[in-house]
């Protein structure tokens, strides 16, 4: 009898012992679909393509990080521009796979569609393990994309006096579109760096993705560290899409144009061949 | 027999375990709530003391800027008379306004419950009302904009979560809490570039804003020795040591020194 309760203290003194040391060493996990990411697995990936950059501790100093304008995103701030959650939230394990995905246009931030998806995956896991936000808050619900309401002429009006009168974007983005209101020169991000609004009539593409529902959740969650505020408390949905309309009237005509064409073409051609169009996730 | 007493921890403690990890990352972030504080720890109230005071400023206060808000026509109309800023902000007296008087040491680990009530930053004429305003952590902040034009919140703390929501015309309050002690936040509105405010956050409810007056009262202090802390957005911190023996109202004073010459 002594003898099996010696064994069954032992047992428990290991158990308690385990339990202890399990607790730590908890790693960082992220989940898109049926694919699971491992940290461990991110890491490696992460001093091979991304340390540049962001740096060994994540917080956004790698040594090529002077050069790039603007700088590095800090991953210990666990703070996200590109997010379908609400302001101040951390974001979904998805959002963090589709940046890296598609990259963020007009920064030095690539596409990085030449790693796997697994790869991105284990990315993602991470870089979430570079701020205790991911393991002590919740992401918050993410942001509902309702059905777009026709870009008519009305819309496009409406959206004028939403941009140019009600909610102001005219005051930073400036009348025309091109990121130089009044307001431009006083903007700084989070860090204190000089930051300057979008200019809506250089390119067909954003930051956060191009289609009209990035437009969209952009404008409604807002680019956390940066002055764009998430307007979901002041704009209805069918406001928000009447903005997303007359915004897209700034653009270069012929480059969506000629983006459109592409893309029409890749999808007519891969129709044939039988395989995805264009854009869509490899 | 006792082995089976002590197996049955363990196992429980490994089944647990097993199921903190089978749940999927969001189930698993619900188990880390955000900080709460502990219970009241109530004093007694006949022999709480308070520490009364001024806030003053000796020599010429720097001089506020005018501030044009021609780039919307809604701020500029709600001011008759030119709008300026309250960096410095003085009354009668030589009195300092806008300064936040606080206990920042002495109280060792008691912990205090967010009070029920909220605290309020009104948009009003395209300023902050309060400029300054403090609260405790996980109390109620409202944010209301009077304004007939639309604005953006923009705390940018060092401790806290930042964030940026924008608050158009007729839009109810935005409510807002702050998790940790910070002192003090800046507010930022984006639209409109010259609105600046400050949220000063606390773990306990020793604080006061000066008004117009550079007076404060903190109340309901347990007798002992603290240091009080005054702090001015532009002119810095000042402290002293002061000690409060038993039902007793003690008067202290707070001199800022203009670094802006005669």
């Amino acid at each position: 009898m002594a003898r099996t309760t010696a064994i069954a203290m032992r047992t428990t003194a290991w158990s308690c012992l385990f339990v202890f040391l399990a607790a730590p060493v908890f790693s960082q996990e992220s989940h898109i679909g049926n694919l699971t990411g491992e940290a461990t697995r991110g890491k490696k990936l992460y001093q091979r393509f991304c340390i540049g950059c962001h740096g060994e501790q994540g917080d956004g100093r790698g040594e090529n990080a002077v050069y790039v304008d603007p700088r590095p995103r800090d991953f210990t701030a666990g703070t996200f521009k590109c997010r379908s959650t609400p302001s101040g939230a951390i974001p979904l394990d998805a959002d963090l796979f589709n940046t890296i995905g598609r990259g963020l246009y007009s920064t030095a931030m690539p596409p990085w569609l030449p790693l796997t998806r697994q790869q991105r995956v284990d990315l993602v896991a991470y870089v979430k393990s570079f701020s205790s936000r991911f393991r002590e808050e919740k992401p918050g619900p993410p942001m509902e994309v309702p059905p777009e309401t026709p870009a008519s002429e009305d819309s496009i009006d409406r959206g004028r006096e939403l941009y140019q009168a009600t909610i102001k974007c005219a005051l930073c983005h400036g009348k025309e579109g091109r990121g130089d209101g009044p307001s431009a020169p006083t903007l700084t991000d989070s860090k204190g760096m000089p930051i300057q609004p979008y200019d809506f009539t250089a390119a067909s593409r954003f930051k956060c993705g191009q289609s009209n529902e990035d437009l969209y959740r952009v404008l409604m969650t807002g680019l956390d560290g940066s002055p764009m505020a998430s307007f979901s408390t002041s704009l209805k949905p069918e406001q928000a899409w009447d903005v997303v309309h007359y915004v897209r009237t700034f653009q270069p005509d012929t480059h969506a144009k000629v983006l459109n064409f592409h893309a029409k073409r890749h999808t007519e051609a891969n129709k044939e061949s039988g395989q995805l169009g264009f854009g869509s996730p490899k | 027999m006792k082995s089976a007493y002590l197996t049955l921890p363990i196992a429980a403690a490994l089944f647990s375990l097993a199921a903190h990890y089978e749940k999927g990352p969001a189930a698993r972030a619900a188990e880390y709530p955000a900080p709460s504080w502990g219970p009241f720890v109530s004093t007694d109230s006949a022999t709480e003391s308070e520490v009364v005071g001024k806030v003053i400023l000796e020599g010429k206060a720097p001089g506020n800027h005018a501030i044009n808000m021609a780039a919307d026509p809604e701020c500029a109309k709600s001011h008759t008379g030119p709008a300026t800023s309250e960096d410095v902000v003085v009354g009668p007296a030589n009195a300092l306004a806008n300064v936040v008087v606080y206990i920042s040491d002495g109280l060792a680990n008691r912990a205090f419950d967010p009070p029920k009530g909220s605290a309020v930053i009104e948009q009003k004429g395209c300023q902050y009302r309060g400029h300054v305003v403090a609260l405790e952590a996980g109390q109620k902040l409202l944010v209301q904009n009077d304004d007939p034009t639309t604005h953006n919140i923009h705390p940018q703390p060092a401790n806290n979560r930042e964030w940026n929501q924008s608050q158009a015309q007729g839009v109810p309050p935005i409510e807002a809490t702050f998790g940790r002690e910070e002192i003090a936040i800046p507010v930022k509105c984006n639209i409109h570039p010259w609105m600046k405010g400050y949220i000063a956050v606390f773990k306990h409810p020793y604080f006061a804003v000066t008004g117009k007056d550079g007076s404060f009262v903190l109340k309901g202090l347990p007798a002992g020795t603290y240091t009080l802390t005054a702090w001015q957005e532009k002119l810095g911190t000042l402290t002293q040591k002061v000690t409060v023996g038993s039902k007793e109202e003690k008067k202290v004073e707070f001199v800022f020194k203009s670094q802006a010459g005669d």
